[in-house]
């Protein structure tokens, strides 16, 4: 399998602060990696040092093959679909609007456009008819966040960065949207980062497991091992369970 | 006789709309992006904001005077009207397009970077919408208070409905001085209205 993105002995400090410590992973094609961590821990701050909204310290973040230094840093983020923690969708236009962003950024036919928020919408479970002129007011938190999982999927990105997409939803919808989610990644082949502190969540939808602790790599395990994890911050995470 | 007051009141009234327009419009042409670099960068952002709140302070016939003597914009006449009622436009707009932009929800801004927007198309399709309507508001105060300050324009030749409050005043005609001041009223009340509906059909939320 070929290297989809590569933290090579990364760093970020901030005023002085050590957000993340070396941290040295790499996700292959197809993976999705799970970053599961305590609030606070840098799981966003990691996700931000892969679409190069941030710069590391030292070390550097490969994303096929290439430092994110290296690439341009509109073509970096146009590869990748990311949904941010705060979903961030734009208030002055409707949720159609919305998801059709990035496919007029890239120059879409508006036909094809069209039918794109249509099969989105459907696959994210909110129903074309009903909710397409809606506006962001107009929705449920829950709705909201499957509102910025349709967008960021939009033009059908190779890489996702999804930073607690499912944190609002209750938990039926979260376990529907966590299937679609494994069924996407079962179709086409993307490669994921998913961030969560939501153990079950991480067992469900990861291919393996990045435990973050303090802005370090505590430990890093396929899903199915990771319930063997032996470290003191993994044990914490796995008494959750019970 | 009566025909031509009618007429002289047309001509003022036109006159006073034109040094309105023209200084709004200059304002607007300057506040705006002026208003975009500061909210970018803090520096600029004291001392612009400083220098417009600075003019704001000096009362305008003292403004006027200070104008004439400047060489190219100074004079007798419209030209340093314009310059006079532009310097104090500028604040509400300034300011106004800093608020707005300041006040918009930094996910927003985020998920527009994240989406891969140059800077150009996220000041295009995300900043301004939604800064438009603090935008417009302040246009609107910068409106209103031009009206108004421009009846003083006709102390140094500037014309406008200002000719007559002067006359009135020279002579002690009350009626004089109503003909310039309620036009000037009618058209300050007409400009907050119909700006006010421009706000609320621009307003996203
Ligand atoms: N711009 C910043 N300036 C200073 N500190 C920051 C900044 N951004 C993040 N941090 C700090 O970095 C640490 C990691 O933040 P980060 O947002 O990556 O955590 P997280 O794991 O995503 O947490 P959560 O689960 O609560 O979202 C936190 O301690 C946070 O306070
Ligand atoms: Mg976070």
């Amino acid at each position: 399998m070929a290297t989809a993105i590569q933290f090579r002995d990364v760093s970020y400090s901030i005023g002085g602060r050590d957000i993340l410590s070396h941290l040295d992973f790499s996700i292959e094609r197809g993976e999705t990696l799970v970053l599961l961590g305590r609030s606070g821990s840098g799981k966003s701050t990691a996700l931000k040092l892969v679409n190069g909204m941030l710069r590391p310290t030292s070390g550097e973040v490969q994303v096929d093959g290439r430092s994110t230094r290296q690439w341009d840093p509109i073509q970096l983020k146009r590869r990748i679909g990311y949904v941010i923690q705060h979903i961030g969708l734009f208030p002055h236009l409707s949720v159609r609007r919305n998801i059709a962003v990035v496919p007029e950024l890239e120059g879409w036919p508006a036909g094809r456009i069209a039918e794109r928020v249509a099969e989105l919408l459907e696959s994210v479970g909110l129903p074309e008819a009903e909710f397409a002129q809606r506006y962001p007011r107009q929705l449920s938190g829950g709705q909201q966040q499957r509102v910025g999982v349709a967008r960021a999927l939009a033009v059908d990105p190779p890489i996702l960065l999804f930073d607690e997409p499912f944190g609002a939803l209750d938990p039926i919808t979260r376990v529907d949207l966590q299937n679609q989610f494994l069924a996407l990644r079962h179709r086409m082949e993307k490669t994921s980062l998913f961030v969560t502190h939501d153990i079950r969540e991480a067992l469900r939808v990861g291919t393996r497991i990045a435990l973050l602790h303090e802005g370090r790599l505590d430990t890093i395990e396929l899903a199915s091992e990771f319930p063997q994890a032996s470290t003191l911050a993994a044990r914490q995470f796995l008494a959750c369970l019970e | 006789m009566r025909s031509d007051l009618l007429a002289d009141l047309l001509q003022h009234t036109w006159e006073h709309l034109l040094l309105v327009g023209l200084s709004v419009t200059v304002s607007i042409l300057a506040g705006i992006p002026a208003g975009i670099a500061c909210a970018r960068h803090a520096t600029l952002r004291r001392w612009l904001l400083g220098f417009a709140s600075v003019m704001q302070t000096i009362p305008s016939l003292a403004l006027f005077g200070f104008l004439i003597p400047v060489p190219w914009i100074g004079g007798i006449g419209t030209r340093t009207v314009v310059v006079a009622l532009v310097l104090y436009a500028l604040l509400p707009i300034l300011r106004n397009t800093v608020v707005g932009l300041d006040g918009i929800d930094p996910a927003v801004r985020e998920s527009a970077v994240a989406m891969g927007m140059t800077d150009s198309q996220m000041l295009r399709q995300v900043l301004l919408p939604l800064a438009a309507p603090t935008i417009l508001a302040g246009i609107r105060l910068a409106t209103v208070a031009t009206i108004g300050t421009a009846t003083i324009a006709a102390a140094i030749g500037g014309g406008g409905l200002g000719v007559f409050i002067f006359r009135g005043v020279g002579t002690v005609d009350s009626a004089q001085i109503l003909a310039g001041a309620i036009p000037a009223a009618i058209l300050a009340l007409v400009a907050d209205g119909g700006l006010a509906w421009i706000e609320r059909r621009l307003s996203p939320l």
